[in-house]
Order: C-alpha cells, then structure tokens, then sequence
C-alpha cells in the first residue's frame, strides 16, 4: 500500500509540474511581452511617470486617467449609499423582499454589457438632456453594472452578524434608523463594505464597453485610442493599468483571508 | 425607495427597451420583421461565429482549468502554491478587455515579442498562412486567457468536495486508478465540470471588449455586429435591428444559464 500511494504521489509531483510549467509559460509570456515591447523606446517609461509632461504630449490620455479615476470613486460610493441602506433595511423590516432585491442585483450579470448599452441609448438621451454629456454620467450606468459583485460582498457581510438584535439593542437605547445605520450596523460591516468598494473600484477602471459605445471617454477607451497612434505607449499604459488592477484585487484577496481567518478561529 | 427607483431607470427600462425594440417597426406598431431578420445570412454567421467561438474557449478553457485545479487539490492545502494561484486566478478571469488585446498585441503581434523571436531565431513565420491573431482563432487563443483562471475559480470548490476517503474505498474493494475515475469521482464531478463550462460559455458569449480592440475590421461576431449596428448609419427599415441582435444574445444567455442554474442544484447535493 505503501509503495502504490508514494508511486502515486510522484505520478502526481510530475503532473503538477508539467501543468505548472506550461500554464505558466501562457500566462506570463504576454506580461513578459508587454514589458519588452513597452521598453523598445526608451523614451516611454520616463515620461509615463511624469504627468505634466504626459498630460502635454497624451491630452486624451490625461483626460481618461482623471475620467476614469472620477467614475472609480463616484461608483463606488453611489452604490454604498443605494446598496448599503437597503441591504440592511430588507433584513430588518422586509425579509419577503430579499429575493426580488437578490434576483434585481444578480440581473446585470445575464445581461452582457453590450446588450445593456442598446437598452441604455435612449435612457441617456435623457439624463444628457438634464445633466449634460459629461463622461461623469456614465456612473450611473457602472453603479449597476457592478451591483452583483458588491452586493453579494454585503450580504455576506451582513450575514455574519445579528443585524436584528444590534439594531434592536440601538433603537432600545433611543437611536434613529439614521444612527443605526451608520454608527451601528456599517462599522460591523466595514470589511464587506470595503471588499465591495475595492471591487467597484477594479470594475470600473476596467470597463470600456458602454463608454466606447456611449462616446464617453475613459482610461480605457483612451488606451484603445492610443493604441493607433502610439502603440509603445498604449502597452506601457495598458501594463501599469492591469498592475494597479492587480494590487487592488490582491489587496481585496488578502481582506477576504482576513474575514476568512477571524470567522473560523484555526 | 431610492434603490427600487434607480434600478428601475437604469436596468429594467434598458432592457424593456431591448425587448420592446425589437419587436417595433420602424415608424412604431408591432412587427417581428427585425427579429424575422437575424435569420439572414452575415446575421446568422455571426451568431454561428459567436457560438462556436465561445464552445471552443469554454471547452479548452474547462479543461485546462480544471487540470490546473486538480493539480491545485493534490498539492497542500494552505500551502504558498495554492494560495498564489488561486489569488492569480481571481486577478486573471478579470482580466479581460483592452488591456489583454494590447497583451496580446506585444506577444504575438506582427511585430509582437514572440513574433520577431521565432522569426529571428527560429526563422519561423507565425503568420505564414495568413494573420490569423484578429480572426476566430486568435480570439479563441486570447479569450482562453480569462476562461482558464475562472475555471479554476468556479471548479475548485467541486474537486475540494471530493473526499480521499471515496479513493481508499474504492481501493479496498480492488477498483483500479481508471476505474476510481471513470465509476466514482467522474459521474460526481460531471455535473460541476458541466455547469463550470456552461459558466464559461456564458462569460465569453458575452464578451465585448477584448474583441472590439483586437478586431478593427469587420465583424464577425455578434457583439461587433451590434457594435456596427450602433455605430454606423442605419440602414432604412432596419433602425432596431441592434435591439433584435441584443435580444438574440439575451436569449442564448438565459438559455445558458438556465441550464447552468439546474446543474448547479443537482452539485448542490453532494456538495452540501
């Protein structure tokens, strides 16, 4: 027996190398390649780094950076304000609306993006008519877009702990719904709520599908602009985007081995 | 409520208006003449292109990832091994849009890094029979970049499922390695390894971006169909052809998913 279960486990220490190996030569030859392409011109690093000179030579490039970085911290904190008081509202007064408000926070992920800008046009033929063109408005259409994500995040959040008893315990001692919420409630869920900023966060900075097709402007949609005029500087941008994105979404990672961690005391 | 109002705008009116759409005429009043339109030939291609685009990624990116996986399972539990690939699969399947097409462009671009190093040392032509990078192969190669990692995600918690015990057991009644696979763990992975690709399917049939910066001319599938039909100057008698090509998708997603939803309650069971 025991000579089958070693034989076995170096069958599988071969296994695992050989798939190791090879997957990993396909998942980082494109990274090895973007840093070689983006250091053909010497000249691309230098000024990616500093920004009035790139503001100079890319304007449009500027201009998504700063859009991008604007709809990151809007989306992010539009969708705590709709999310967060109603996540904790049906909890607490209207558990029979829990699986419509699932099943509405679950829809965008059926829908592909694509599909949701046809249906979106004429929605912002509207909201342009009141507040302008500004590529600030495509917020509106990311606070949906990453609902799934954050709002699964939240519930998980809210889950761990009796939201009844502590806004029980609150109001008994003469709180409104108002401090509930925000002194009682949010504080014990912050880890959830941040791991679901984090991630609108990553979304956001990602998205290039609805603000191409609705003539927005963002990070993204500048880089694909670049990329016909300037293809060294479109991959040194599109490498220092996809690190950022990489460090958010280890930072989201690591809070979530945290959450992990503090739940089930090893 | 705040909530109810803001989703009713922003979801539920866009795709009342892609259904309503596409069942509007030009000048208003009902007809199914746009929806009648997608069974013309370049409409239907592109949905054929889209499937079969999405089948292959899904199926190679399924199969693949759940090796990775299996090898993730054998290898220790909370070992640095599992928890740097696992974390590298959660960034990767995000990972998808521009930025990969840019990635890719640098690799295997005309001028791309290995490109010019095949060329150079191995005097090969990557491209000899055509530029094949902004066709359906290359969007197959490129879209297996993110089914991969989300197949890993998705697949994981399957094999964790699969307890050692079932393999002594069968062991101490005299089943061979072979016969462990294909009577015992096969038929209770089958499920979870067919929802996971259905998942992926539904991932990649939605996908737009990575193709819209990799393909610049033509359309072959149905997202950059839609995106011509978007951007381009209607053709009379065809203004919501876009919204009938979007329902289309709608349809072939649900269908998916449906399906994705059943396989995942009959896992459910074992894996509870």
């Amino acid at each position: 027996m025991a000579g089958v279960n070693a034989r076995r486990a170096r069958k599988q220490r071969v296994l695992r190398w050989a798939v190791l190996l090879v997957l990993g030569v396909f998942f980082l030859l494109p990274l090895v390649a973007m840093v070689e392409f983006s250091t053909r011109d010497p000249q691309t690093w230098p000024l990616l780094v500093n920004w009035s000179k790139l503001s100079d030579a890319y304007p449009d490039l500027a201009d998504g950076i700063v859009a991008s970085l604007e709809q990151a911290a809007l989306t992010a904190l539009l969708m705590l304000v709709l999310l967060v008081p109603t996540a904790i509202w049906v909890r607490l007064r209207l558990p029979r609306l829990r699986r419509l408000i699932e099943f509405l926070c679950l829809l965008p992920l059926t829908i592909p993006a694509i599909v949701l800008v046809v249906g979106l046009a004429p929605v912002y033929a509207w909201v342009v008519y009141f507040l302008g063109g500004s590529s600030l408005t495509l917020v509106f259409a990311y606070t949906i877009l990453v609902l799934p994500y954050a709002y699964r995040s939240i519930d998980a959040g809210l889950a761990a702990i009796d939201v009844k008893t502590l806004a029980e315990a609150a109001r008994s001692l003469g709180a409104g719904w108002t401090t509930v919420i925000v002194r009682v409630v949010l504080p014990n869920i912050r880890t959830a709520v941040l791991s679901a900023a984090f991630l609108s966060v990553a979304l956001v900075l990602g998205e290039f599908t609805i603000a191409s097709l609705l003539n927005r402007t963002n990070l993204q949609v500048s880089i694909e602009l670049l990329g016909k005029s300037s293809a060294t500087m479109s991959v040194a941008v599109s490498l220092t985007a996809l690190l950022l994105a990489f460090v958010l979404l280890l930072l989201l990672s690591l809070l979530g081995d945290r959450r992990k961690s503090t739940k089930e005391p090893a | 409520m705040p909530f109810f109002a803001y989703v009713a705008i922003f979801l539920i009116i866009p795709t009342l208006v892609v259904v309503i759409g596409a069942f509007a005429g030009d000048g208003g009043g009902v007809t199914v003449a746009n929806v009648k339109a997608l069974t013309s030939g370049y409409i239907m291609d592109a949905f054929g292109r889209s499937i079969l685009l999405s089948a292959v990624s899904a199926l190679v990116g399924a199969i693949l990832g759940a090796l990775l996986a299996y090898v993730l399972v054998t290898a220790k539990p909370r070992g640095v091994l599992r928890r740097v690939v696992t974390a590298a699969a959660g960034v990767l399947a995000q990972f998808g849009g521009v930025t990969l097409a840019f990635a890719f462009l640098a690799t295997i671009g005309l001028s791309g890094f290995v490109t010019v190093w095949l060329h150079d040392h191995l005097s090969f032509d990557l491209y000899a029979n055509g530029v094949w990078l902004f066709e359906l192969p290359g969007l197959i190669l490129v879209y297996t970049y993110f089914q991969i990692p989300l197949m890993v995600i998705v697949f994981l918690p399957a094999l964790d499922g699969i307890r050692p015990q079932w393999r002594e057991a069968t062991e101490s009644l005299g089943g061979t390695t072979w016969q462990y696979w294909t009577r015992v763990a096969g038929p209770l992975l089958a499920p979870a390894f067919l929802g996971s690709t259905l998942l992926l399917f539904a991932n990649s049939f939605s996908a737009y971006a990575t193709a819209a910066a990799l393909v610049s001319q033509g359309s072959p599938i149905i997202p950059l169909q839609i995106r011509s039909a978007l951007t381009s100057e209607v053709v009379l008698g065809q203004q919501n052809l876009g919204k009938a090509m979007a329902l289309g998708m709608v349809v072939v997603v649900a269908i998916v998913m449906a399906l994705y939803a059943l396989l995942e309650r009959r896992t459910a069971k074992w894996l509870g």
